[in-house]
């Protein structure tokens, strides 16, 4: 049996502050033929009693993605923690295709956890994997989610995204005076919120570093938009921009090296890419429209960007290093269609979608630039800021909910959604981290 | 030439003050404006004064009226996916435009919003072109480029919550701020 020890950023969450607004999951639409598992609550060996229930995160993970539906506690025939205690046969006649068991075990007076998990195929009478997990009695939360994405991957092949983070903005109205923007981080599921940045002017535009440990943001702190690169561990930060006018919309190059953004110091908004090794400027786009919101391609040779240069906002691509008229349209069926970037197979691309003048709504779409076949993923009406998990699973996106700012989830093939809701103030722009581990 | 202006101005501002009284019962931000800015309506009065010494008094007070009625606008609202401001407000803006050139050491920001609807990136763009069409207009009317700062702030600075078309109405719109 392998054993493994969960010490991610312990040291983080003695730096940074709480956050009053934990959000927490809420599944709005499931699937039709979820796949059914039995998580059994795991036995606690030792002294004390824990303040995570660990099989109830690794319950929820696998809910909240909606592949699964979790057999309830009550109707288990049995409580089995260990392999030499399960019996396929009861499992098989609860019609359930796969089990999950684990005990806990913890020193008296050590803050040190030793958690034990086994999962298996009850059709086939398969253990599928089983280790040890070590970290400390603030580590439940990583050490449940590093379970929930093992059994996720043994079912479904794909890696899971559960111990990923979050980033977002969240403005919180006081007076007519006074609105606190923060930037916060949390887990995937909402949970564990941390403010990474608090002030009394805007912040926007948060975006993770290709290697989780900065984040890249707009703030108005000086009273002008100018863009910050701040670590997320540390909470150091550094002002990367000081151009005359709009400095927005900062995008990190796949290899990390470089930032797209948007400038106006030319007169309007065009795409720029600043190194951030040589701090060499490179204009990209030189329109006296309006270019903004760009993204880079998979393989970060081209930059994806919006432009309202025919009237109304259409997605368009250029090559790095092309003449910035060799444009390339690729959006034309919508009234307007904006925020675009492709998945990592660089066909299919995520956008924000208005189909009609007459209609203005605003939706998560997905294009496939090759068969030009569109498929509309959500359903409501003010939805911006598609970002996708690391695992290619699922879109994070901002909306509104009872005239609040919220974010939901929704599965790549738009059957499965799920909604974070704050507990005060409007939440939006999500950037979701790349694999932190 | 200056004749022929103030006609043109007399006609545009009974529409400007229509639109001023219409306008100024719903922002908390003009109301809070008020007293700042009739500081400056006065000083223009003065200055006003000097350009036009043929002028009758009835005449100077009329025009010192309209003035600090034109300066107590500072909030500027804009149609749809329309970047242009309203043809009604061309003469308040003269007046500001008139007040930063006899006033060469005050300084203005001119801060753009847009409506919740839309991308928010492509709203901040939107709010910075707003602005730069009132800042056009008030250089060609006589202010200084370096009178007067833009910055747009999107939709991230609502005057109004809410998802309706009067919400929408109100947080399309530039303001002019002392700076």
């Amino acid at each position: 049996m392998k054993t493994r020890h969960i010490f991610p950023a312990l040291a983080l969450w003695l730096v940074c502050l709480p956050s009053q607004a934990e959000l927490s999951i809420q599944i709005t639409q499931g699937i039709d033929n979820p796949i059914p598992i039995a998580v059994v609550p795991f036995s606690m060996q030792g002294s004390g009693i824990l303040s995570e229930d660990v099989s109830q995160i690794v319950i929820n993970d696998l809910e909240q993605v909606g592949e699964f539906r979790a057999l309830s506690r009550s109707n288990m025939l049995g409580l089995p923690s260990q392999e030499s205690e399960v019996f396929y046969r009861d499992w098989r006649i609860l019609a359930q295709d796969y089990l999950l068991v684990g005990r806990i075990n913890q020193e008296p007076g050590s803050q040190l956890v030793q958690v034990q998990y086994e999962f298996f195929d009850i059709n086939r009478e398969l253990k599928l994997a089983g280790e040890v997990l070590t970290g400390s009695v603030s580590q439940l939360r990583d050490i449940g989610h590093e379970i929930s994405n093992v059994v996720f991957e043994q079912v479904t092949g794909i890696r899971g995204a559960f111990t990923t983070q979050l980033l977002y903005i969240v403005s919180e109205y006081v007076s007519p005076e006074l609105t606190y923007f923060r930037l916060e981080k949390s887990d995937y599921d909402g949970q564990r919120a941390q403010v990474l940045l608090e002030s009394r002017e805007p912040v926007m535009s948060p975006s993770w570093s290709p290697n989780g440990q900065d984040v890249a943001y707009v703030s108005f702190e000086t009273n002008l938009p100018r863009i910050y690169i701040q670590n997320i561990a540390t909470g150091q930060k550094r002002q990367i921009t000081n151009y005359p006018n709009i400095n927005s919309s900062p995008v990190w190059s796949p290899d990390g090296n470089k930032l797209a953004m948007v400038l106006s110091k030319d007169g309007s908004p065009d795409i720029y890419v600043q190194d951030l090794m040589t701090n060499e400027l490179v204009r990209i786009t030189d329109h006296p429209a309006i270019e903004t919101e760009p993204s880079w391609t998979p393989d970060g040779s081209a930059i994806v960007f919006m432009s309202d240069r025919t009237g109304q906002p259409q997605i368009y691509q250029i090559a790095l290093g092309a003449s910035s008229f060799d444009v390339e349209r690729l959006t034309y069926d919508c009234f307007q269609c904006a925020k675009a970037k492709f998945l990592p197979d660089g066909v299919n691309l995520m956008h924000v979608r208005r189909e009609t003048r007459q209609d203005p709504s605003y939706q998560i779409a997905i294009l496939n630039i090759e068969t030009l076949r569109v498929m509309t993923l959500t359903s409501t009406s003010l939805d911006e800021s598609p970002s996708l998990a690391p695992n290619g699973s699922m879109i994070m996106y901002a909306t509104k909910f009872a005239g609040r700012g919220v974010l939901d989830a929704v599965s790549i093939d738009g059957r499965v959604k799920f909604r974070l809701p704050s507990k005060q103030g409007d939440v939006r722009e999500p950037s979701w981290s790349p694999f932190l581990n | 030439m200056v004749k022929q202006s103030m006609q043109f101005l007399k006609v545009g501002l009974i529409i400007s003050l229509y639109t001023l009284a219409a306008c100024s019962s719903s922002s908390d931000v003009e109301e809070g404006m008020e007293g700042n800015q009739s500081t400056s309506g006065s000083n223009n009065s003065g200055s006003s004064a000097t350009t036009n010494p043929g002028g009758s008094g009835n005449q100077l007070s009329q025009d010192q009226i309209r003035a600090q009625a034109a300066l107590r606008q500072t909030v500027f609202y804009f149609q749809f996916d329309v970047a242009e401001f309203d043809a009604g407000d061309r003469d308040t803006l003269t007046y500001h435009a008139r007040d930063l050139a006899t006033n060469s050491g005050k300084r203005i920001r001119l801060e753009g919003h847009a409506d919740e609807r839309g991308t928010r990136e492509y709203n901040l763009a939107l709010g910075e072109r707003r602005a730069n069409g009132i800042l056009n207009y008030l250089i060609v009317n006589g202010a200084a480029r370096s009178q007067i700062e833009v910055v747009s702030y999107g939709e991230e600075r609502l005057a109004q919550s809410g998802s309706t078309e009067g919400a929408y109405r109100q947080n399309r719109r530039v303001e002019i701020v002392g700076n």
